[in-house]
């Protein structure tokens, strides 16, 4: 494996093991913010429990999600020198605040987990709500430097110097409001099918029916606002990515051609070489209108840049396609439930329903991590759009592909753990948690 | 306004030395107790840190996104000619912040407790004789853009008898932070006495690593000496640390403890001082001669100002939150 494929795969893995963990940090705490605030209302000592548990839950995996960003900070640095030295200070504004919003999460989560029964009630339950909000604006900070390597703003590139930095203008860049959007809304859909996928699981198994029902309902919530926002803030994204990037919007779509009221194109196999795509399902006018609201309107095709510009169509194009297939699933499932929750109250508790929902435990981080291949892939050559190479900005130490292979061994065992870990949050709940539960005993073991 | 920003930066690395390495430490005793005691020390240790202990570790974040927002240049090349310490410096952090946490928030206590107690024993001392190997790597002359093989590139820029000498003062500084520490978390005669002993014992490990730390820049030609003792405030400095040693001694002999946690706190301020004073503002020192300068090698203005601006804001916010927290717990188990 040559260095640079293997700094780029170490970073593909480092982001795509960091975004699940930051966007459960992102949502998860409202959930429980959620619960939390439900106990304060209701008295009912479920609720309680399902806050501890679910805080439990925050607490593990958002420890990973902050050492995973700690490394981050400085893999940016040992992989990529050459953009940082130019790109920090241009770009650094966010992450700048970032440090900030990170701080007062932990701060937060200290008070959290370790203040039942310790501080006013409310200021309690707050600092949980603060834990969800910090991190959202965490999130949506690092999206919008993100975006800046999208959308370049802030300064002038005049003879390979940068020059004139206005790193504040860098911050607000074109991309990072329509990134940062359909980025939350992508964590809530992830992060809500994933928790309402394991209470259905559960509730399945007729564990704990209360208990589990009660989360199910709540992070079932959770996932139809992503579920449903998810396509809005996709259309907004996908107008954004027409306009400043239309080489990528070319590489999702592997639409080689620029025409005028251009096909949307499901499926198919895109061949490089031959620049065409074959066995696809094309929807005629389509694209032009989703870009542009005009079924005329012309969509550039890649043949239109030279093909050293081009991103590896088929990767962008199947991550595209994984996206959208993923994305539409759950809008069923979950038009499926709204309709559930207001005409048929009694499918709620039939199995098959909560089966779907088993079934669809993984399918909003599939949908999300795709969607960051997308915007990741789709950008290649460039690091930042148009201005650096990425090639050009690697680091000039040989022999990445060791710390590649010794990070992947790391993030796999990580993976395993965590896995195990919650596996035991969960098999703990009667015990730990539930009230209702005949062996429920919260000081079997300390908090 | 870059003086606000050279002065966050400071407070960031002080704070991680203090708290971070007051953190660290808590392993590292844990792990030199005998078996006996090991429990106890674990318990006066942690009740108090735990709430805390991820704050802790954000100023190490804080100081990288200070070094790579205003300082670009000192930042990429640290990450390219010390990039093995730093990896091997990540593993550590990544190790220990895991296991810390696994080891607190395993619903079922059983034999994986061993498993993460020893990942976070030898993650404890990893990470901070990383972190002082790279210290040292910055100013030993031993990073070298000219060279040419990768040896001398990325392996000699930082492995030599001094840099090992201030990785283990840094794990005896850590060791030491963290008995001082805990002297204050202590509820009975018992546990004060424990600690007691273990601050003393730490105490001399940091004087004799320190020691080991000045043969070795002697012997590898670092005017160390030099450094701390050429101008008035290196001297004071020293001085002021080697009277709160004594400080801190005669408030353990008389068991009372009030300043002793400000005291070590102070000390390691002085020392840090009395080891960068004299470079200051030269941060990175090059084999050859030339060097990277917090007040030269800094970003262009206007990103410096905004930086400036983040963390003035930022800090209104952390730290009053930040000390009600350690406030609210410092006192828990009484």
């Amino acid at each position: 494996m040559d260095d640079f494929l293997a700094a780029r795969s170490q970073m593909a893995m480092s982001l795509g093991f960091h975004i699940i963990f930051s966007c459960v940090g992102m949502v998860m705490p409202f959930l429980m913010a959620f619960a939390h605030w439900k106990y304060l209302k209701t008295n009912n000592e479920v609720y309680k429990g399902l806050t501890k548990a679910w805080s439990k839950g925050v607490a593990i995996l958002f420890a990973t999600g902050a050492v995973s960003g700690t490394m981050l900070s400085f893999e940016l640095g040992l992989l990529w020198p050459q953009f940082m030295k130019h790109a920090g200070p241009i770009f650094g504004m966010p992450f700048s605040l970032e440090g900030t919003a990170f701080f007062i999460e932990a701060i937060a989560i200290g008070f959290f987990l370790y203040g039942w029964d310790r501080f006013n009630k409310w200021f309690h339950w707050f600092c949980g709500f603060l834990v969800g909000l910090s991190g959202l604006a965490s999130g949506i900070l690092v999206v919008a430097a993100n975006a800046w390597m999208n959308s370049p703003a802030g300064f002038n590139y005049v003879d390979g110097q940068y020059v004139n930095i206005d790193p504040i203008k860098a911050m607000f860049n074109e991309a990072w409001f329509p990134q940062a959007l359909h980025m939350t809304v992508a964590a809530f859909c992830a992060t809500g099918f994933a928790v309402a996928g394991v209470h259905a699981y559960l509730i399945i198994r007729k564990k704990n029916v209360e208990f589990h029902t009660k989360a199910f309902r709540i992070a079932a919530g959770f996932a139809l606002i992503g579920a449903f926002g998810a396509p809005l803030s996709g259309d907004v994204a996908a107008k954004s990515v027409a306009k400043r990037q239309p080489i990528k919007l070319a590489a999702m779509e592997a639409h080689f051609e620029t025409e005028k009221g251009a096909s949307f194109v499901i499926g198919g196999i895109p061949d490089e070489k031959k620049e065409e795509i074959k066995y696809a399902l094309k929807i005629p006018k389509v694209l032009s209108f989703l870009v542009a609201n005009d079924f005329n309107a012309e969509v550039k095709g890649l043949k239109d840049f030279p093909k050293d510009e081009w991103p590896p169509i088929a990767v962008v194009h199947y991550a595209f396609q994984i996206m959208i297939f993923f994305g539409v699933v759950m809008i069923i499932i979950g038009t499926v439930y709204l309709y559930a929750l207001f005409f048929k109250k009694e499918w709620l508790t039939k199995n098959w329903l909560l089966k779907t929902f088993l079934y669809a435990t993984p399918f909003g981080y599939i949908a999300l991590e795709a969607g960051w291949t997308v915007t990741e892939v789709g950008r290649q050559p460039w690091i930042i759009y148009g201005i650096m190479r990425t090639v050009d900005a690697v680091t000039p130490m040989p022999g990445i592909q060791y710390s590649f292979y010794f990070f992947t061994a790391i993030f796999i065992s990580l993976s395993l753990i965590i896995v195990f870990l919650l596996k035991r949050q969960i098999q703990m709940v009667p015990r730990l948690y539930d009230p209702t539960d005949a062996q429920f005993n919260p000081k079997n073991k300390k908090l | 306004m870059i003086y606000v920003v050279i002065g966050f930066l400071w407070l960031s690395i002080c704070l991680y030395v203090i708290l971070g390495g007051a953190d660290f430490g808590a392993g590292i005793v844990e792990l030199f107790t005998k078996k006996r005691a090991r429990n106890k020390t674990k318990e006066i240790m942690y009740e108090s840190i735990a709430p805390v202990w991820e704050a802790n570790h954000m100023w190490l974040i804080i100081a990288i996104v200070i070094l790579f927002v205003g300082f670009p240049e000192i930042y990429t090349t640290l990450s390219t000619y010390l990039h093995i310490p730093l990896v091997l410096m990540l593993v550590g952090i990544i190790a220990r912040g895991t296991a810390f946490t696994f080891r607190h928030y395993d619903a079922v206590k059983d034999d994986w407790q061993h498993v993460y107690t020893q990942i976070f024993y030898f993650s404890s001392l990893l990470t901070p004789f990383f972190l002082g190997l790279i210290a040292a790597a910055t100013v030993s002359h031993s990073i070298n853009p000219d060279a040419t093989g990768f040896l001398d590139l990325y392996i000699f820029s930082w492995l030599n008898w001094f840099g090992v000498a201030v990785g283990l003062f840094t794990i005896s500084v850590c060791a030491y932070l963290a008995s001082v520490f805990a002297l204050r978390e202590t509820t009975d005669r018992l546990e004060l006495g424990l600690m007691i002993k273990k601050s003393k014992q730490t105490m001399v490990f940091v004087v004799i690593t320190g020691l080991l730390v000045f043969i070795t820049a002697y012997v590898s030609d670092i005017p160390l000496f030099m450094w701390v003792f050429s101008k008035p405030l290196g001297i004071m400095a020293t001085v002021f640390a080697t009277i709160c040693l004594l400080l801190i001694l005669r408030a353990m002999n008389r068991q009372k403890l009030l300043p002793v946690r400000a005291l070590a706190g102070f000390q390691v301020i002085m020392i840090l001082v009395a080891a960068t004073y004299q470079h200051n503002p030269n941060i990175i020192l090059f084999a050859n001669g030339q060097h990277l300068s917090l007040l030269e090698h800094v970003a262009a203005p206007k990103t410096i100002s905004a930086l400036g601006w983040a963390l003035m804001l930022g800090s209104l916010f952390i730290l009053p939150f930040l000390f009600y927290l350690m406030a609210s717990f410092s006192k828990q188990r009484k």
